[in-house]
């Protein structure tokens, strides 16, 4: 039988299954994903938590179950992904401005249509740096500013992103954890972040998902609904400490279980 | 004098030192009569035949005539097993079937296959290219397919994600990610279609291109007429070689990066 489904949901995951080498990583896995909010992803290493965006963004089949947005399919509706590694992401043959361009190409979107919707993200990243420059000459976090542009250009429904900040410096991910806010905020659109940071995994999110070791579950789900935008000093805020606090317990409390199932 | 020596004189000097060297060393050895001066000519009389070749004889003829047929098979390599790389490399289950075929034809000497090849095509304009298209094109095949099957598969999955069909990925993503390692194969492929058509045209009855000029010169020992035609070679297998080099960094700007 079906779960019922919150009247805010904007994706429901049902029945999700997933396997690697005979081992179950996922078993009738059940999900809603609220609309309109940043949902973080926190849990212990190996409980699969870019695996399970991937086959929702539909990058790794499902051995069963479905993804519905809005009851929509996949293929009916428009999603971004921010990956891990802009390096590997990005298109070093095509200049940043033509990355950027490039799901625009894809949905068809005439040149000025093109120019247009450029130059709008353009001015609401406040670009100063060159465009016209191939990827490989611009610094790690332009190049993840540029491939969170790209991942915008089309007015996606679900923004994904894995790990978005990883490879980036502290001040650089300061930085861009307020842009991603600012695009938030402006856009409302659907956010799934996975993060290995719990910091940020709380600091961004309107709830974070804490999953189970292997064969995963949802732990607990925990909101944090202090008012945006957030700023640094949101870090130290009692609001904050309280959900860092609750995340950290059931992290703990979950790798302790592997300890003595072990 | 100090900062000429290290300076941006010196700098463009250096890759010279060896030639000079050598050419000293030829010159060295043919004015001692180290060996028989009717096997080793001296640098001038070399010179003096590369230049007559180039100006007044038919060197230049002959080496047009072998870098036409280097040129051909090397065009039909690619068109053929360019695209076809590309789909065995991006089937590992497609490739995993052919992997040993084409190991073992590219591990066969494609010199060996001269005989075969005259079978059925007979002694012409066509044994000579297919040999080296074969040779070459096995090359490029087996560069083209690891290309995309080491292929960072990030990117496709970017296309993907953005809503790219297959066809698209493909050509779009999958076809320039292989590209530094096709160009590798490429470049391979060109030399070896060269030495296999000089070969073809020592051996398999041709009436000109550089590789019976050089075997023609040897017969009737013109020492300086030999070392012209094999300097022409070189020039010529060092001069596709820096060819596609450039056009490597021309095209893949993004290589290493």
């Amino acid at each position: 039988m079906l779960k019922r489904t919150a009247p805010d949901t904007h994706i429901t995951i049902r029945g999700l299954t997933k396997s690697f080498a005979g081992h179950p990583l996922y078993t009738n896995f059940d999900l809603d994903i609220p609309k309109g909010q940043i949902t973080s992803i926190f849990g212990p290493n190996g409980c699969g938590k870019s695996t399970m965006i991937n086959m929702v963004a539909g990058l790794l089949p499902m051995d069963a179950g479905e993804a519905l947005f809005d009851g929509k399919t996949l293929a009916q509706t428009v999603i971004g992904y921010v990956f891990q590694n802009y390096r590997d992401a990005l298109f070093p043959w095509k200049r940043a401005i033509d990355n950027i361009k490039y799901p625009l190409r894809i949905a068809g979107k005439s040149k000025g249509e093109c120019d247009a919707r450029t130059e709008e993200l353009v001015q609401s990243f406040d670009i100063r740096f060159d465009l016209n420059r191939y990827p490989y000459e611009l610094s790690g976090g332009q190049q993840q500013l540029v491939s969170i542009m790209r991942s915008l250009a089309v007015h996606p429904e679900v923004l994904f992103l894995d790990e978005p900040f990883s490879a980036l410096d502290y001040e650089m991910t300061l930085f861009m954890r307020d842009k991603l806010q600012d695009i938030f905020e402006a856009t409302k659109t659907t956010m799934i972040l996975v993060s290995h940071d719990l910091d940020e995994a709380v600091y961004l999110a309107d709830q974070v998902l804490m999953l189970t070791r292997r064969p995963t579950r949802i732990a607990q789900v925990v909101r944090f609904d202090a008012a945006r935008p957030r700023h640094p000093e949101t870090l130290t805020s009692d609001a904050f400490n309280r959900a860092k606090a609750q995340c950290l317990e059931v992290f703990q409390r979950e790798v302790r279980t592997k300890d003595i199932a072990t | 004098m100090k900062d000429i020596l290290s300076g941006r004189f010196a700098n463009a000097l250096t890759p010279a030192v060896g030639a000079v060297a050598f050419i000293f060393l030829w010159w060295l050895a043919a004015w001692l009569k180290v060996v028989d001066p009717v096997l080793l000519p001296s640098p001038q009389a070399s010179a003096k035949a590369i230049w007559d070749g180039f100006v007044g004889g038919n060197l230049i003829k002959d080496l047009i005539i072998t870098v036409r047929r280097t040129l051909l098979a090397f065009g039909i390599a690619v068109v053929i097993c360019v695209p076809l790389g590309l789909m065995l490399g991006s089937s590992v289950r497609l490739y995993r079937s052919f992997e040993f075929v084409i190991d073992f034809f590219r591990s066969t000497p494609a010199s060996a296959l001269f005989p075969l090849f005259l079978v059925i095509l007979g002694v012409g304009e066509s044994t000579k290219v297919a040999v080296a298209a074969f040779g070459a094109g096995l090359l490029i095949l087996f560069n083209t397919a690891y290309g995309v099957m080491n292929a960072r598969k990030t990117r496709q999955a970017a296309a993907r994600v953005m809503g790219a069909s297959p066809l698209r990925v493909m050509t779009g993503v999958t076809l320039l990610e292989s590209l530094p390692q096709t160009f590798v194969g490429m470049r391979s492929g060109v030399s070896f279609a060269l030495v296999i058509v000089i070969v073809a045209e020592m051996f398999i009855g041709s009436t000109d291109g550089l590789g019976q000029r050089v075997i023609n010169a040897q017969m009737i020992f013109n020492m300086p007429e030999m070392y012209a035609t094999i300097f022409g070679a070189g020039v010529l297998g060092y001069g596709l070689n820096l060819i596609f080099i450039l056009i490597e960094r021309r095209f893949i700007h993004w290589g290493g990066k």
